[in-house]
């Protein structure tokens, strides 16, 4: 028997704006990212992660606005990562609201604050991200500053490292994948998954309901995050039901540039599918449902 | 006739215990959101004088009672929880009301409740392994000869799902101070107890969504009643 799968929608934020690429590069602004939160929450998602993808270059969290406006009207746990540099700033991101750090960068520069985070904040609040490419030997190495830097360590090794040092949870993302919608990294998820004892999260590749179905029984995760599926859904349900004043960049999906191996689908088609098929899920309550 | 629009003063005074060890701003808002009028507080006069009070938290039992103690906060919270207020507790603050918990050490608790705190098995007694910590929803399930009317989870269902985050869970001596149970894979244990003046679970009622806003707006309502 499965565990109860977590689907966890993935905001990657940029400034004012929540954006998607490929690859990790490549952004495109589809929207306000408190919009898209609060559709994902009253439409069944188990908690959201929200990633500063520009924050890195600037050394600094810039979310803390967006944040404060989540944490007071959606009670589901909210992630938060991106430029967070010591445990200062990792207060400081939980005080605005957040429930967990996402560390990557960091991580890697300094993996005593690993250790010193966990203690301080408790394990279950550090997420670690290890940004993974593949390498012609079929190896894979981890990536800082969304997969800019390479910095030369065995993704598997690290897991392992992270888990020993404290981390609470470890969320991967196929960088290869990522934004492509040609599915998750099975090899790479499931290794990983098998070799540490805390929850994995896949993160990258997702581009239809069935790859999410597959990560979760064969690639053993604890918990899938997933961006194009879930905006392309949303941005297609504004298209359909425009309001007065529009706030996804509907233009974007209109004018076909969207990518088409993209199968959007919404939380409760998902979850349905995965109840379907015997994988276990937190079900979408009853007074839920499409605005 | 003219109601009174201002029942600040009427409200009871509600204090979240800070002991440097927890997220307390999404319970605060969960309060808000609910109309729970609840402050902040690491003083113990304020936790002495409180009408009610909640005990948050995440992270380690042991580093959390030294954290009570430097704050001298071990004493009021007894005596408040003694003197019949009513008190929530949630994840650390339904573990730290028990007698003793063996994570890093051997740590003496609040002891309230009878009982212990224990980590989870790295496997079932089915040999399914089991992922420490638990992190993710869960269902809540009634335990033989309890309901939940009268509780904070009178609108529950039973197999509602609520939002976990821990890696120990508690094992009360008597039975019948368990409201509720969960299974993590076939590893049952308890995630909830009533007692008295008490009301703690093991899950974060703030962190599930309507479900577990329900749960404060249903113990907002009961300390109106327990306090007026």
């Amino acid at each position: 028997m499965t565990n109860n799968i977590r689907i966890i929608p993935r905001l990657d934020i940029k400034g004012p704006n929540l954006v998607k690429g490929i690859h990790l590069e490549g952004l495109r602004v589809l929207g306000k990212p408190e919009e898209f939160a609060r559709y994902y929450y009253e439409n069944g998602a188990d908690e959201l992660v929200y990633m500063d993808v520009v924050a890195s270059l600037y050394e600094r969290n810039s979310l803390h606005d967006i944040i404060t406006k989540t944490a007071r009207e959606i009670f589901i746990p909210l992630t938060v990562g991106g430029g967070l540099r010591t445990l200062d700033d990792i207060t400081q991101v939980l005080r605005a609201g957040a429930d967990k750090v996402s560390l990557n960068t960091a991580a890697i520069r300094n993996p005593e604050i690993i250790t010193q985070a966990s203690q301080k904040f408790g394990s279950s609040t550090i997420v670690i991200a290890i940004e993974a490419i593949k390498q012609n030997d079929g190896g894979y190495l981890a990536y800082t500053d969304n997969a800019r830097e390479h910095t030369g360590l065995d993704v598997f090794e690290w897991a392992q490292r992270v888990e020993e040092l404290g981390a609470g949870e470890i969320m991967i993302t196929s960088v290869d994948q990522e934004g492509t919608g040609e599915g998750f990294d099975l090899e790479l998820t499931q290794k990983i998954a098998n070799l540490v004892s805390i929850p994995v999260i896949a993160h990258g590749g997702a581009g239809k309901r069935e790859d999410v179905a597959k990560i979760a029984t064969e690639g053993n995760v604890n918990a899938v995050a997933l961006a194009s599926i879930l905006h392309y859904d949303y941005i297609k349900y504004l298209i359909e039901h425009p309001k007065n004043e529009q706030e996804g960049n509907t233009e974007f999906l209109k004018s076909g540039k969207a990518f088409t191996k993209i199968q959007s689908s919404s939380l409760p088609d998902i979850k349905k599918h995965l109840l379907d098929h015997h994988i276990n899920c937190r079900p979408i309550s009853h007074e839920i449902t499409h605005r | 006739m003219k109601l009174p629009t201002d029942n600040t003063h009427s409200s009871p005074d509600v204090v979240i215990i800070d002991y440097n060890l927890n997220n307390l701003f999404s319970v605060k808002h969960a309060c808000q959101h609910v109309g729970i009028n609840a402050r902040i507080s690491a003083d113990k006069n304020d936790i002495a004088k409180a009408d009610a009070l909640i005990l948050p938290g995440v992270g380690a039992f042991g580093n959390a009672m030294q954290n009570l103690e430097k704050l001298d906060l071990i004493a009021p919270i007894i005596d408040s929880i003694q003197a019949q207020k009513p008190f929530l507790g949630i994840c650390l603050g339904l573990q730290l009301l028990f007698e003793e918990s063996d994570e890093f050490g051997h740590y003496k608790g609040l002891g309230v409740i009878p009982g212990q705190v224990q980590r989870f098995p790295g496997q079932t007694d089915t040999q399914q392994s089991l992922k420490v910590p638990f992190i993710g929803w869960n269902e809540v399930h009634t335990t033989s000869g309890k309901n939940w009317n009268n509780t904070p989870m009178m609108n529950t269902q039973d197999g509602e799902y609520m939002y976990f985050v821990h890696s120990n869970f508690v094992k009360p001596t008597a039975p019948e101070d368990i409201l509720c149970v969960t299974k993590y894979k076939d590893f049952e244990y308890c995630s909830g107890i009533v007692k008295n003046n008490i009301f703690a679970v093991q899950f974060h009622p703030e962190k599930s969504a309507q479900k577990g806003l329900e749960i404060y707006q249903n113990w907002g309502k009961s300390i109106q009643v327990q306090v007026s």
